[in-house]
This record gives structure tokens, sequence and C-alpha cells, in this order.
């Protein structure tokens, strides 16, 4: 098996304010997030010769995409993969250029998930003919059964009553706020307490209101070429190290080998990028991270599974303040999910957006510019318990 | 001086054979992608013909068959119209009345100097159940006046309005068709003394005699109760009284009066004076002058006589009953779609202000609007482009047979129009025999026939522009 | 100089505490015998005390609750009102806005000469799905207002309107239910901004400041939209800011900013300048001058009165039960059909409640007689009308055995100051309340739906006020 290591760059890439954006149809986000990344790369968009485009909500097939750019009948693929689609659409594009066959591809996406009622709505409902027996299960609830292990299982260690365990979580939640407040494109811009988590009105315990991402609208997108154009482009292109996937098979709620104090899925495309991307120590060697923070104990044991605090040790180094924008290994920088919102399938690019412009030392309020950082990782995860998708994209600046 | 300035009249394009009905003559019936509002617009368009958008400061909506309790109708129609956004919009209801009850509204408006002009609209297409007398006579239609001070082809010379309180012809919340209180008493308690009343208070108010009026224009329920009323009140029926048109369209509700007006005008000239006498739980009655510029109205119009000449009959009954919903409709599933308000909202321009964008930069026009030029590709550089009133030529088609439907086939056509741009679109009022490319076609403003499901389950009534063959 | 010459209101006795469902606070609910209709009625005499009935050339309806979807809702509220039967009528329909359109239309009616006096009234009674928030903020309630050109209390300086286009809050006809999109695109792309432009359209326009307003009037879905719209027109919510009586009331429809200006009204001093801005697919703004004889207005039950008088439900079910939400046994039915000729017969009778006064001795009678009831003489009667008349219990029972959605059901003999006496149902009142000597007053209220007509009469109740 081979690897996509140093074999592709991002040259340009754009990202639009996510939020409630009403009055933005389809066509407008793919414009916006596009154009800004045409502009960033210095190339026109007749330059780009295959795309991929990305929406779990907001549309089928990649006429949306092509339809807008009035793109000149190139290759449009939609992509789609719950919380991964952002990342997959952009690993087919970085295939598509590593198979040698492409010179620059465009990868992009969308999700107008305000247009439905309210949002998403709460249930992931697949497929749409259905015999209508099983359960329609809310991801809080999906999620929140692995924040009722963990605090089982940890509790006595910990020393930690019902309270205390929120007072673990909300300290996250503090983080990804106060860091929102210096990303002028994040949907939420405000700064709370750990008084305001734990008064919050419950969701799904342990899940208040602060403890959960809501949904937004958003699109972002990214240029893909060889390091060779890129060279030829700008000298601070960033490079893809690794691109992992991982599909579970049903095995968490199969199979009682499995303890709720881990996604397997998260584990295994952990390695499999660690290995691809000849990383031995995480802990040491990534430098800033974008996690999937849908709910505040998804970070938390994501923070574990993908090797930046011993297993069961992420509580210690929360209340050392190791992930925050002073900290050793600063995690959502920008916010994360919790600032930005959830469109499905534009939060891989969006994550990708502020490790490039990280990388690139351009983020575009210098307030939270992390000093030389050197590796950039991002991680999502989606999908019903047993069933997760998880990804996990290694980027680096060129030697 | 205040009045009418112009008008502008919407009947189908099907007429009913009451042959099938047990009946003799015609009555005009909505198509199944017709309702008060898309008849509304359609008047309303013929009447603005030639007057600039941007100059109507209201419009008024008059129907008893609203879509919608709680949601304008006025706005959508204004909005298929180009109204500018700060028109004042109202809808009047629940009365055989309401036309006129904007219609003196409008006078008052522009009298009192809120508005320079005002568009009165009145549409109706009112449910009668099968096998009744209501049924023979009830027909679908609207008409639109336009009310200015400048360029006055009708002046209002004086009104008279009293109320009746009678349970005569009425429908409650809850069903599904009018219903009227037997015949006689209908007729004796509530119609004949009341228009007698109305339109002799008219009268004595400002002294006027039956021989001053050239015209008399009644609202009434059959062929022949009008006449009654005129002869009552010591007109001759049968040369001054307006044609009530029972045999070629029927009683068309809170629009009757108005149309039947226009029909009048049709023939009027200046220094006409005409009565105008409207019924439903009271009467209004109008005296009106007609003016010179009335010759420069009549010209650039299809009008009652264009609209009553071009027809298609009707003799398949079950059709009829399948269009008013009446029959069920093979209930086969339909595509999968949920409505949203949102993307509708944002969709308005050109769904329903049938707006598409023109670039800037190498001045293509295209529909619907775009961001990047389909042409020159050129980014944000578009202006606003109505194709409202724009003519077009079928540049290719396709009939579909198998989607079961209300109405087979659905025809889809691609239309270039006159000026620039493109639509792909439905047709509506297809003539299979007469359908081919190059076709010359306009575009009407229909309820979208696909998502019958949706808008029972989301309560919300769709619109759209679609083709058709030319009317006249 | 033409404009408001007298206002009325009417909130319904009933409030339901919303504590019921999980609320704070009351909200005005119509009894079962009410609508929007029968509150009309109620504004409208409010309005008119004092002032002479047949002086009224006009009436406009305002309601997107009206009881028929083909048949005058006006027509009905004006014999209440026992207005002349050569005047006006119109329904205004299907907008929250329908209120302001109808004030604003009766103006130009005014204006233009074709009327001198135009009765404004506007009631709603929305329904929402139960235990939902918008059922929680809607209440039920009439406003009225007289147009004039004489003794004018208020006039209109300026106005400024939007038309808009959006599926945010609406009805279907036939469906029982309004139905609302997510809060946050009604509020984001409806209400805040339309309201914002239209309010700013005619500040602009007219050159106005926020200051230049002694009080702001909002229609508002909720407590707090309202004051975030006024701040975000500058005006100070704490000062300037109409309270718009969600704790006491509730949104009122297309009925809620005439009755928040009457509210208004009942503080205002001559030289105040008020904003007014309405709602629904749209907005109207309105700047409007106070003048002297506002004072002279006082006298009325407005809004203070009808809030200040109140009766308040805790159980839920009760008022599901008056909604026709949670079916009540069907009661053993008397043979009897509706007809509309007999109901057109007694008209005036039912709905002006007019009885007649013999000529010959002075005997009043209800329902009008042919042959007097005392001396006997025949055909000497003349029209005697009861509705604004007190009156005193000459007995009662109550009914336990009937079923209706209140138990028991009070029949009451009502003997009228100047003559009369006329048996009725009573209405809003329990049998601990009443004694033989009560004083009482008429009220307008629906009997029953039959064979899909709406059928009013009056009943007696105690004093409002």
């Amino acid at each position: 098996m081979g690897s996509i290591r140093d074999k592709v760059a991002i040259v340009g890439m754009g990202c639009t304010k996510f939020g409630e954006l009403w009055d933005k149809s389809i066509p407008d986000l793919v414009v916006d997030s596009c154009y800004e990344a045409f502009e960033d790369a210095g190339i026109e968009p007749k330059d780009i010769q295959a795309a991929w485009y990305a929406s779990r909500e907001s549309g089928f097939t990649g006429a949306h995409l092509s339809r807008a750019l009035k793109t000149e009948y190139i290759p449009v693929t939609r992509v789609e993969n719950f919380c991964c689609g952002g990342q997959d659409v952009l690993r087919n594009t970085c295939y598509g250029v590593a198979s040698g066959v492409y010179d620059i591809a465009l990868a992009c996406g969308i999700e107008k998930t305000k247009d439905h009622h309210g949002g998403f709505g709460l249930f992931i409902q697949e497929p749409l003919d259905r015999g209508m027996t099983e359960w329609d299960i809310p991801p809080a609830s999906q999620f929140g059964q692995y924040a009722t292990s963990y605090y089982y299982h940890y509790r006595d260690y910990y020393g930690w009553d019902a309270e205390g365990f929120k007072r673990l979580l909300a300290l996250i939640d503090v983080k990804n706020h106060h860091n929102g407040m210096l990303t002028p494109k994040a949907h939420l811009h405000r700064e709370i307490t750990v008084e305001d988590v734990l008064k919050a009105r419950i969701i799904s315990w342990p899940f208040g209101l602060y403890d959960a991402c809501g949904m937004s609208d958003g699109g972002a997108a990214a240029i893909v070429t060889t390091p060779e154009i890129a060279k030829s482009i700008r000298k601070d292109y960033i490079l893809v190290k690794a691109q992992a996937l991982a599909a579970g098979a049903g095995q968490s709620t199969m199979q009682q080998e499995f303890d709720f104090l881990r996604f397997p899925e998260n584990v295994a495309a952990a390695k499999s990028a660690y290995k691809e991307a000849g990383i031995t120590n995480a802990r040491e060697e990534i430098s800033i991270a974008e996690f999937h923070d849908c709910f505040s104990t998804t970070e938390l044991i994501t923070y574990e599974d993908l090797e930046f605090s011993p297993r069961g040790k992420a509580p210690e180094d929360v209340q050392a303040g190791r992930f925050t924008l002073e900290g050793e290994q600063p995690v959502n920088t920008d916010g994360g999910l919790k600032c930005f919102g959830h469109p499905l399938s534009a939060s891989g690019l969006r994550m990708t957006y502020e490790i490039y412009k990280q990388l690139q030392g351009k983020v575009d309020n210098p307030e939270r510019q992390i000093k030389n950082p050197k590796l950039g990782l991002i991680h999502n995860i989606g999908g019903n318990v047993g069933i997760h998708m998880a990804a996990v994209t290694i980027y680096g600046l060129p030697e | 001086m205040v009045g009418i300035t112009s008008y502008g009249v919407h009947v189908p394009l099907f007429r009913l054979d009451r042959q099938v009905i047990g009946g003799r003559g015609e009555k005009a019936i909505c198509n199944f992608d017709e309702d008060s509002i898309t008849m509304a617009v359609a008047a309303a368009n013929d009447c603005l013909n030639g007057t600039d958008r941007e100059t109507v400061d209201g419009l008024y909506l008059a129907t008893t068959t609203s879509l919608y309790k709680e949601h304008l109708g006025a706005t959508t129609v204004a909005m298929a119209t180009d109204l500018r956004q700060n028109t004042y919009t109202t809808d009047f209801g629940n009365s055989l009345r309401a036309g006129t009850a904007a219609l003196k509204a409008a006078i008052d408006a522009v009298q009192a100097g809120s508005a320079k002009k005002v568009l009165v609209t009145a549409s109706d297409c009112r449910p009668s159940a099968p096998g009744s007398a209501l049924e023979q006579n009830f027909g679908d239609g609207a008409a639109a006046l336009l009310i200015g001070d400048t360029d006055v082809a009708v002046t209002i010379e004086g009104s008279y309005s009293v109320y009746n309180e009678i349970i005569d012809v009425w429908r409650n919340n809850t069903d599904t068709f009018v219903r009227s209180w037997e015949d006689r008493f209908a007729v004796e308690q509530g119609y004949l003394p009341t228009m007698y009343e109305a339109v002799s208070g008219l009268m004595q108010k400002y002294n006027y005699k039956p021989a001053d009026f050239a015209k008399v224009v009644f609202y009434t329920p059959d062929a022949r109760r009008g006449a009654e009323v005129a002869r009552r009140l010591g007109f001759d029926a049968k040369t001054q009284l307006q044609n009530p048109l029972f045999d070629v369209m029927g009683n068309t509700g809170a629009a009757f009066p108005l149309m039947l007006l226009v029909a009048a005008l049709e023939e009027a000239k200046a220094g006409d004076l005409i009565l105008l006498a409207s019924y439903g739980n009271g009467g209004d009655a109008l005296a009106l002058k007609v003016n010179e510029p009335i010759e420069k109205i009549r010209n650039n119009r299809l009008g009652m006589k264009g609209h009553l000449t071009s027809k298609r009959i009707m003799t398949d009954y079950l059709k009829y009953l399948r269009w008013r919903g009446i029959v069920p409709l093979d209930k086969t599933p339909g595509p999968v779609a949920t409505y949203s308000a949102v993307a509708a909202k944002r969709e308005y321009n050109q769904s329903i202000s049938i707006h598409g964008s023109k670039c800037k930069a190498c001045g293509y026009v295209q529909y619907p609007p775009q961001r990047v030029c389909t042409k020159c590709h050129a980014k944000d550089q578009m202006e606003p482009y109505s194709f409202l009133g724009k003519k077009g030529k079928i540049v290719t088609y396709n009939l579909d047979y198998i989607t079961p439907r209300t109405e087979t086939p659905i025809a889809t056509t691609e239309v270039d129009f006159e000026g620039g741009g493109r639509i792909q679109c439905y047709m509506t009022e297809v003539d299979v025999d007469q359908i081919k490319v190059d076709l010359p076609v306009e575009m009407t403003f229909r309820r979208y026939p696909l998502w019958e499901e949706v808008s029972l389950r989301e309560g919300v009534y769709l619109y759209f522009w679609e083709s058709r063959p030319l009317r006249a | 100089m033409v404009g408001i010459t007298s206002y009325g209101a009417y909130v319904p006795l009933f409030r339901l505490d919303r504590q019921a469902v999980g609320g704070r606070g009351e909200k005005a609910i119509r009894g079962f015998d009410e609508d929007s209709i029968t509150m009309s009625v109620a504004a409208a005499r409010d309005c008119l005390n004092g002032i002479d009935r047949e002086t009224v050339d006009g009436l406009y309806l305002a309601t997107t609750t009206p009881p028929y979807a083909e048949k005058l809702g006006a027509t009905i509220v004006a014999m209440g009102a026992n207005l002349r039967r050569d005047i006006i009528t119109a329904d205004f329909a299907n907008s929250l806005r329908a209120g302001t359109n109808a004030f604003k239309l009766a103006l130009d009616t005014v204006k233009a000469g074709s009327a001198k006096k135009v009765m404004v009234t506007a009631a709603d009674c929305r329904l929402g799905i139960p235990r939902s928030a918008f059922e929680q903020n809607c209440g039920d309630g009439a406003g009225a207002l007289l147009i004039g050109d004489t003794d004018v209390a208020v006039t209109l300086e300026a106005s400024y309107s939007i038309s808009d286009e959006i599926v945010d809050v609406w009805r279907p006809e036939g469906e029982q239910f309004v139905r609302y999109w997510e809060d946050r695109f009604a509020t984001t792309m409806g209400y805040l901004p339309v309201v914002h432009d239209t309010v700013s359209g005619l500040m602009k326009k007219y050159n106005y400041s926020p200051s230049d307003f002694s009080k702001v009037v909002f229609y508002a879905p909720n407590a707090r939209r309202c004051m975030e719209l006024a701040r975000s027109l500058g005006f100070d919510a704490k000062t300037q800011l109409q309270n718009p009586l969600f704790d006491v009331m509730g949104n009122t429809g297309a009925a809620f900013p005439l009755m928040l200006l009457i509210a208004t009204l009942e503080e205002a001093k001559a030289g105040d300048l008020i904003l007014l801005a309405s709602y629904g697919n749209g907005s109207d703004a309105f700047a409007l001058k106070v003048h002297e004889p506002i004072e002279k207005i006082r006298d009325r039950r407005g809004m203070k009165g009808h809030l200040a008088s109140k009766k308040v439900i805790t159980d839920y079910m009760r008022y599901l039960r008056w909604r026709g939400l949670l079916p009540i046994e069907p009661g053993v039915k008397t043979v009897e059909f509706y007809s509309a000729v007999a109901a057109w017969r007694e008209r005036d009778q039912n709905l002006r409640l007019e009885g007649s006064k013999c000529k010959v001795c002075g005997t009043v009678q209800f329902p009008p007689q042919r042959i007097c009831t005392q001396c006997r003489s025949k055909d000497q009667m003349e029209p005697y009308c009861l509705s604004d008349k007190k009156g005193k219990i000459a007995t009662y029972v109550g009914d336990r055995i009937t079923p209706m959605p209140e138990m028991p059901t009070i029949t009451t003999e009502v003997d009228f100051e100047g003559g009369g006496r006329m048996e009725c149902y009573m209405t809003d009142v329990t049998l601990e309340q009443l004694e033989i000597g009560s004083v009482v007053e008429m009220t307008f209220r629906k009997i029953r739906v039959e064979d899909g007509v709406h059928i009013y009469f009056w009943e007696a109740t105690l004093p409002r006020t």
C-alpha cells in the first residue's frame, strides 16, 4: 500500500462566514468560498480541471457546483460522508491529483442546514425509505452514551460527582468559546464562564446548552495541486502528510467487548494517519489541531483516542490548560464546532482553513495565531454509534 | 378628479358546457392550476400593461376564496406584478361586495391624497356542490381597476351603501361548498329589496332619474334577477341593463360587478353615465361618468371581449370535478421533497416576480438570477431583469404522458425571450395539436401543479410562472 | 383635520394562568361563547359610549379569525353596535396588519369626504397547538377606534408602509391552528428587519428622530423581540416603549397594535407624538399626534378597565374544553331546525336587542309585540333598544343537566331600567355571585353554531367595571 504523504499541496483556500445565513443560497456559498480560494491561489476558475463537491443536506450530484461556478464540462463528483464529508471531499480531490491525472483540482463543501425547520433536525434518518420500526435516536443521545460510560468509569479515580464532571467538561466549552471570540468568521461570539455552563438547560446529561454545538450554514473550498506546481504559485503552500478515514462496522453496538470509553473509529483513523505521516509521538509532534467538538465529551475522549493524552488522563491535561491557546497543544484555536456550528460537509474544510492559515502565519486575527506551528491535524467523527465515520488529516509546511 | 384610469380582466380559458350539467350555454372555469391569486395576477398585469409599475402606490385584493386566513394575498399579487416594496397592500374578504368595498376605499385613498395610484383587483373561484343550482350559475374570473387622478377615464360621481344582515348565500369556514337558503327567500328578502334600496338610495341622494344612465351594471345571482330589479327601479332592462353574461361566463362572485363594469366600459363613450351596484350582505351603488381617455384604454388590452372569445369548451364533467378536487386523484407517491420557507423567501424574486439577471459586463440576460455570468463568467456584475410581459418562443419541449398528475401530458418547455434570456418551465393549457418548436408563448402565473402533497403537509401554496400558448 | 375621535377596547374576563402551561403571567382567553364578532361588538360599544349611534357612517372589521369564509362580519358587528343601515361596511382580512389597514383606509374615507365617522374594530382569537410556545404567547381581544373630522383627539401626521412576501407565521384556509416556521427565521428575516425598515423609512422620510416620540407602540410576537426592535431603532425601551402586556394579556393578533395604541392613549396627553407600527406580510408605521380632545375620551372601560376586571383560570382542561379541543359528552338533542327565514325576520330583536315600546301606555316589551302586553293596543309600537340598558335580576336558576362547556347553565329574568323584562342566559358568572336584585348588563355572545350558521344573541352578565 502506498501513501499520500507529500504528494499533494494546498495552494488556496476560501471559507464563508458561518451562521444563520438566511439570505444565502447554495450557489452563493459555492461562489463565495471558491472565489476566495481562487484569489488566494492566484488562479482562474477555468484552471480547475476536476472538482469534488460535498453536501449532505444541500443537493445531490455535482451540478450545484458546476452551475454556480459555470465550469466548462469538467468532472464534478458529489461526496457525502456525514460529518466527515468535508475531509472526505478533500481526500478524494487529493487522490485525483496524486493519481497524476489532474494537475489542479477543487474541493468544496457546502451545507445549508438552516433551510430546514430549525436545522437538520434532531435525527439522522437512513435510508429515506424505511419500514420505520427502529428508534430514531438523536445525536445528543448517541454521543451521550460515551459520556455516561466515561463518567462512571473514571469518577472514583477523579473524585467526581455529577457536578464535578460537568465542571471538567465546562473547561473545554469555555476554552472554545474564548477562541471563537477571536475568530471573525465564527457564528457565535460569546465569552462564557464555567458557571454559565453549569446553569445552562440540560439537553441530555451531561450535555447542557453549552456542551453541544449548534446547527448553521457555511461553506469552504480548497485548491489542490502537485508540490511542483505549488512551488510556482507560492512559497507557503501546505503539504498533506496523511489522510485517514475509518468506517465502523457496527462492532460497538453488537459486541460486548466494546467499552464506550473510546471511539474505535478514532483510534483506527489516528493509527493509520500517524503511520502514513511517520509520526511516533503525537503528543510531542502535533503542534495544533482541530477536533470534532460536537459535544464536549467527544473532544475529551478524542484527546485520548488521538494520543494527545494517555488513555484515561485527558482530564488532567484539560485541567492543566494544555489545549488552550497558550497551552502546549492548542486544540480548536478558532472556536471549533462550538462557535462555528456544524454544516456537516463544510466543517472538515473549515478546519483545514484554520490549520492552513495557522501554518502560513496568516490567521485573520493575530491574537489567536500560534507561534511556528509545524504539523497541524484535523479530526472529524460522525454517524451513529457503532457505524461512526472518523477521519484524520495531517498537514505540514514544506521543508 | 379621481377615478378609473385603466382596467384589466381575466376570464379562464376553459368553459364548461352546461349541457353536461343539464343547463344551457357555458360557464368559465379555473384550470386546475389557477386560483383567486393567479387570476388576480393575470387581471392586474393586464390592467397595468403600459403603466410604469414604480408609480403604483397600493394594491387592494378582494375575494371570498382566499387560500389563507392568515397570509396576505395582496402581497403575492404585488410581487407578481412587480410593484415597489413600499406599496400599500391589503385584502378585503368575506363578501361578494368586497370588490366594490375595495373600489370605494381606493377612490378614498387617492381622493385623500394618501396615494396617487391604487390597483384594485377582485377575483373569485367559489366552490359549488355538484348538481346544485349554484354550480349552474357560478363562474370563475377576475377584474382589475387602476384608480388615479390623472387621465381619468371614468370618474366616480357618487356612491351609496346599505347593509342587510341575512343568511341567504354564505360559506362557513368549515364548509366545502357555498350554501344557499331557499332561492325564493334569498332573492325576495335578500337580493331584490337590498339592491332596490341601495340603487334608489343613490338616485335619491344625487337626484338621478333612470333615464340619466346610459348603462346599468348589476351584480345578479342568476340570469333573470338583475333584470327584475332593473325593471322595478324603472330602467329599461333591454336597452340599459348590462348583459350579465351567464350564457358565456357565469356569476364570478366578488369579481362579478367589476367584470361586468369592464364589459360595459368596452362599449361606453365619453359622456355616458353608468350605474354600478353590487350585492352581498348589503349593496354598494356607484354612479360613474365616462370621459375621453376611455378610448386610450380600450385598445391595448384583450379585455372582456377578447377573453370571452378566446376559449376551449370542456364537455368532460369528470375532468372538471377532478380539477376542483371534488373527485380525488390517484395518490401515486411523488418525488421526495421538503418545503423550506427560508429557501422560498430567498427565491421570491425569481419565483413570484419572474426576475432574472442581466450581466453588466456583457449584457447577457439569464434566468434564474446568477452571481457568475453564464456567458462571460464575470462575477457579481448583475442587475435585476424582469421578464414580465416579455414574449417568447418555444425552443424545444417534451410531453410526459406517464407521470400521473391532474392533467396529462405534462409539457416542459425551453422558452427563448425577445430581448434575451431563456427559461425552462412547465407549460399550461397545452394544446397537443398546436405545440411545436417556434410556437410563440407568453408567461402566466400559476399554482405549481406538482408537490400537491407538500401543500397539504406544510399548509403552504406554491406559485410559479409557466409558459402557455398566446391567449389572443 | 381627520383622526381618532374615540376609542374602546375589550379584553375577555377570563385569564389563563400560564403556570398551567409552564409559563409566567396570564393570557386573556375568550369565553366559549365569544369570538371575533362578539368581542368587536363589545369594543365598538365601549368606543361609542356617549356618542349618538346614528352618526356613524361606516364600519370596518379587521380580523384573521372571522366566523365565515363568505359572509360579512362587519354587518353583524354593525347590528350589535346598533348602527344605521345605510353605512359603508367591509371586512379586512388575512393579515395581522388588517387592523392598521382598516385604520389607515378609514382615515382616507373620512378625509375624502365619503363619510364623516367611520368605526374601525379589530379582533382576533387565534389558536395555537396545545402546549406550543405560540399558544403561550397569543391572547384574545378587540380594539375599536372611531375616525372622524370633529373634536379630533389624535391626528395622523405621517405614515409609511412596506409589503413583504414571506411564509413566517400563517394559517391556510380550512385549518384551525396557526402555523409558524422556525422562530429565528421568522424574526431575523421577517419581523425585525421589516418593521425596522418601515419605521426607519417613516423617520427618514419625515425627518423624525427617536427622541421626538413620547411613546412607541409595536406589534410584537413576544416581549423580548419587542424590546430588541425598539433598541435597534434607537428608542429607550424603558421609558418610550409601550408595555406589550404579555404578562397580562398576550398577543391579540390583528387587534394587537390597536389595543396597545389604546393603552398608550389612556395615559397620553395633548402634544404627545406617538409611533405605531404593525406587522404582517409587511408593516404599517404611523406618527400620531395627540390633541386636547383626548381628555374627553377618558370615560371608557378601555384597556385599563378590562384588564383590571378578571377571573383567572388555572385548569388547562377547562380551557381545552372551551376551545372544542376536548370533546364533551353530547347532550340529548331536542328536535329543532335552524331557519334562516325566521332568523332574518328576527334580526333586529336578536342582534340589536330591539324590543318595542307601546305608544299608548309606554310599556316596554321584549321580544317586540304587535299587541301590547299591558293595554292590548294593536300596532301602536315604536322600536326600543335594550342593549345599553342596565337591569336587575328578578329571578334566576342554574341547570346542571344539559351538558355545556360550562356548567351550570344560568338562566335569568332581567328587569330593565326604564321598563321591559326579558329572559336570557347569563354568562361569565357563577351562581355564588348572584342574588335577586343583582345589577346586570347585556353582552353580545354566540349561542351556538348550527348548520354552518353562527347564531348570535344577547346574554346578561354582572357589570364588567
